[in-house]
């Protein structure tokens, strides 16, 4: 029942239901970006929310890389079939055919070819005009800066010079034919409000977040899980098993987990409040340079 | 990650902070992150090496650069935007806007000011007040926050000296009299060294008052809307299938109940709440803040756009009203042209019809003014193309605050603050017309319209023009023709040639026309109109098919070339000032009716398409 969610979580909901109301009632074409995440799960939650009685009326969009974890990939299908909404799976097939992995390409190229340019496809190919993300703006210093109503060119370019200002809850939503907008909901949300959601209103999330006994290699600092065979094991390193768990999910390869006893929501929750590093810290694509994100923001990353 | 926001007593607190570029906004913030171990391990060591490369302050750690994320900014050292921050404490959650001090990003401020509580004014202490503070003390009390805390920055750099300290806050009180302020809560402290912020500072025994973190977890700043009136800007209508239909929206004031009496504001009908939805879920109550669903026990029709409210306490509707307004943009605000106007959830297009004065905002005087550039705030008359719903801004912020949309770019142009109604628009009943356009039409056997012609002085936009009228007469049809320059000696012989007023003698004349349609008359326009607004503007005063755009294009070479009244000679020289196409922009038309290559054709033959594009629409029979 409603009574459960503390009056800060209301208010976060009824921000993130006000936003996702606006798309629909003002965007032709709209969809929601489904990263498989715990954000991305909470989003689809309230746009479930949102509409009630109605199904959210708007598909699902998932930029596969072909690298996710196996388990995301079930959860994806999963979630989408609970939610009675329209999946669409997008596979950058260029990417592919070029042979483009984390592995062979390095992670920022990667990254590049099979998300930012994949994501551009996708909604190119489907003509969609407004697209939710579940970023908030805690995660990153970039993203700390950016409107709910994203703004972004023909190009999927995002100029953050150039921003429209966003006063109180009235968003300029006005685009010409070919521009777009990234929308995000969850702006004000920070990792813990995400997770105290997720435990109040009891929403199943992938169960890599949960400590499970993992076959893991240590590389660059990072513990790597070896999810299939692609992985490539380098000199010297041999699988072991270790109880991790993942803060956030992304391709595989590029993941790295955390050695944790939390295999349930109360004990992950009670392992954020103890922590000093920050989720990102899992997310070897940002750590190549400072401003890094802001860069593949500009070019059309999520 | 310190602290569980949801068992909280106190509500989460949404506060800016606010200051002169240097006095120590994004160190201060940082400093708090920092304090509260917001700051991760991670994110720290990548504060120290970005410390090494762009710090200004040696070998300590540069806490600012924590919070100024654009890489331009931290190559700058300067804050470009609003950047939002989170953290808590034991006691309660805290949002940060953090706002730039820069003057030509006071639109920010502004932003940032809209949805927050509580307002921190940093002060560089060997400054004192600057033109900035008092620019942001303004705004800031403009846009309805009533507490604040004037925190007196880099105290250490005085030597501690509480009387620099006083007199500040003498200065600050002095000026605030005249500002709409609950409290003004002064602090010293070094965001730097983190004096005053959580803990006591040891170097200030004579500072008795709270610390910073120790006000802000404890100052109520209760949120009132939802004591006030019932509102409901209708955002969505759910219509899932045949058995529900549900208007979906924010509750913007006061709390609704199933049973409750609503009426529909621009109708005025009232009906009953059968069911509340909020999360998903039928409720007892909603109140002001929760995104909710009602379902009404009658059939009436709700759109997108319309207020529900308290029959008891009705807003005001009305389609003039004034306003303050925050420009945002580099375009100038230009009385007589259109924009769209969002407030709550309708969109509506409209005018300012007078700009009463300009504020100062150093000395707070109202001064007269033709426009408003960036930043700058005035106080306006406006009017909405139809009536609109809405409470004044000091009882409802969100009922009572707009942003203006401009038509051309869809920049937001404008933040608008309604304080009044000029009248309403229940009083003013537009006059029944007992002989309607159409009946005088159909005496003179004909279709009225305006024929509008556009372009460069010197395209041949008058020549063609008395060309089509004669051809038009020649076939029995009643025509007018009003003409720039011939206007301009009567009509609009006050008018001049700055954007302003160009702006006005287009709107004149374009009323002009609309009552030469309303008799059933083709109206022959020949007007450069640079701005597509303004093209636009009498475009919409007549019904779809009634305006005809024609765009005489000629390239602005053969325009001087031709330069059949010598303006060309002297604007080049520099004689002739505001000139469009030498040093004022003509906007070409993107969707005219009827494109004219000029130059290439006879003004015969120019005419000639004129004359079939009316044929093909219907305006005038085929021979």
């Amino acid at each position: 029942m409603p009574g459960r969610l503390s009056a800060h979580l209301r208010r976060l909901e009824s921000e993130a239901i006000h936003i996702m109301r606006e798309v629909v009632a003002e965007f032709r074409k709209p969809v929601m970006l489904y990263s498989i995440g715990k954000d991305s799960t909470a989003m689809l939650h309230v746009a479930q929310k949102a509409f009630f009685p109605a199904v959210p009326p708007f598909p699902l969009l998932h930029v596969d890389t072909t690298w996710k974890f196996r388990e995301m990939i079930a959860f994806r299908d999963d979630a989408a079939k609970r939610a009675g909404m329209e999946l669409i799976v997008h596979v950058n097939q260029d990417g592919v055919r070029r042979g483009i992995s984390p592995v062979a390409s390095g992670s920022s190229v990667h990254t590049q070819v099979m998300k930012t340019e994949g994501l551009r496809q996708a909604l190119d190919q489907h003509g969609f005009d407004a697209a939710f993300g579940g970023a908030r703006r805690d995660e990153e210093k970039s993203r700390a800066k950016e409107r709910v109503f994203s703004h972004r060119s023909e190009a999927h370019a995002w100029d953050p010079r150039n921003q429209r200002p966003e006063l109180w809850h009235l968003y300029n939503t006005r685009i010409r034919q070919g521009e777009s907008m990234r929308v995000f909901p969850l702006s004000n949300w920070t990792e813990f409000d995400v997770w105290d959601y997720i435990q109040a209103e009891d929403i199943p999330v992938v169960p890599l977040y949960f400590a499970k006994e993992r076959p893991v290699v240590r590389r660059d600092g990072a513990l790597i899980m070896v999810d299939d065979e692609r992985l490539p094991l380098k000199s010297g390193e041999t699988p072991e098993m270790r109880r991790v768990r993942f803060r956030t999910l992304g391709c595989y390869p590029l993941t790295g987990a955390v050695d944790s006893d939390a295999d349930t929501l109360d004990a992950v929750l009670a392992e954020m409040r103890d922590s000093t590093t920050s989720e990102r810290q899992g997310r070897l694509i940002d750590s190549d340079e400072a401003g890094s994100m802001e860069k593949k923001k500009r070019e059309g990353y999520f | 990650m310190s602290g569980d926001a949801n068992h909280f007593a106190l509500p989460t607190l949404r506060f800016l902070t606010c200051g002169s570029v240097d006095d120590g906004k994004s160190t201060l913030i940082g400093r708090l992150l920092y304090e509260q171990k917001s700051i991760f391990d991670d994110q720290m060591s990548a504060l120290e090496r970005d410390s090494k490369k762009h710090g200004t302050v040696g070998d300590d750690i540069d806490f600012a650069l924590l919070v100024d994320g654009l890489e331009a900014e931290r190559e700058q050292g300067i804050t470009i935007d609003v950047a939002y921050r989170y953290f808590s404490t034991k006691k309660r959650a805290f949002v940060v806007a953090d706002t730039p001090g820069h003057e030509q990003f006071t639109r920010n401020m502004a932003t940032g000011a809209s949805n927050a509580d509580l307002a921190i004014l940093l002060v560089d202490a060997r400054k004192g007040l600057l033109p900035q503070t008092r620019r942001h003390a303004f705004i800031v009390s403009l846009l309805g926050i009533r507490d604040v805390v004037l925190a007196v920055n880099k105290i250490d750099l005085v030597g501690h000296d509480p009387h620099v300290f006083s007199s500040i806050v003498k200065d600050f009180e002095t000026f605030a009299e005249r500002l709409n302020f609950r409290s003004v809560t002064p602090i010293p402290v070094s965001a730097r060294y983190g004096d005053n912020l959580s803990e006591p500072s040891q170097a200030m025994p004579w500072y008795t008052g709270p610390t910073l973190v120790g006000f802000l977890e404890t100052v109520e700043v209760r949120d009132r809307r939802a004591d006030g009136p019932f509102r409901l800007p209708v955002q969505w209508v759910n219509r899932p299938n045949l058995d529900f239909r549900g208007y979906a929206g924010t509750v913007a004031g006061g709390r609704v109940s199933p049973g409750d009496e609503v009426a529909v504001s621009a109708s005025g009908r009232t009906t009953r709440v059968l069911r509340v939805i909020a999360s998903g879920h039928d409720v007892e109550a909603a109140e002001a803040g929760d995104a909710v669903t009602l379902t009404l026990a009658d059939e009436i029709d709700i759109a997108r756009g319309d207020l529900l409210a308290d029959p008891k306490a009705r807003p005001p509707v009305a389609d003039q009203f004034a306003a303050h307004v925050i420009w945002m943009s580099e375009e100038r605000l230009l009385p007589g042209r259109s924009y769209l106007m969002k407030i709550a959830e309708k969109l509506v297009p409209v005018t300012v019809t007078d700009l009463k004065h300009r504020i100062d905002i150093n000395s707070l005087e109202h001064n007269a003014a033709k426009t408003l550039g960036l930043n700058e705030i005035g106080f306006c008359n406006f009017a909405t193309s139809a009536p609109i719903a809405f409470d004044p801004y000091g009882k409802n912020r969100d009922t009572g605050a707009f942003i203006l949309i401009d038509r051309a770019t869809n920049a937001t142009a404008a933040a608008g603050l309604v304080d009044f109604a000029l009248r309403r628009a229940t009083n003013i009943h537009l006059q029944d017309l007992a002989v309607t356009k159409a009946a005088r039409a159909a005496l003179k056997h004909q279709k009225p319209a305006i024929l509008w012609f556009t372009g460069l002085s010197g395209a041949g936009k008058s020549t063609v023009a008395n060309v089509v009228e004669t051809k038009l007469h020649a076939r029995g049809v009643h025509t007018v023709m009003l003409d720039g320059d011939n206007v301009r000696h009567g009509l609009n012989k006050d008018l001049g040639f700055t954007d302003a007023d160009r702006v006005e003698n287009i709107r004149r004349v374009g009323e002009v026309a609309k009552l030469m349609v309303e008799a059933g008359t083709v109206a022959l326009c020949s007007f450069i109109s640079p701005f597509a607004a303004e093209r636009r503007m009498v475009r919409e005063l007549v019904e779809p098919g009634e305006f005809v755009e024609v765009f005489v294009d000629a390239p602005i070479e053969s325009c001087i070339a031709r330069d059949p009244k010598g303006l060309y000679k002297r604007a080049l020289a520099g004689e002739i000032r505001n000139f469009t196409g030498i040093d004022q922009p003509y906007e070409r038309p993107e969707h005219a009716e009827v494109v004219l290559a000029a130059g290439e054709a006879t003004p015969e033959a120019l005419a000639d398409q004129v004359i079939a594009a009316l044929e093909e629409r219907g305006i005038i029979q085929r021979f």
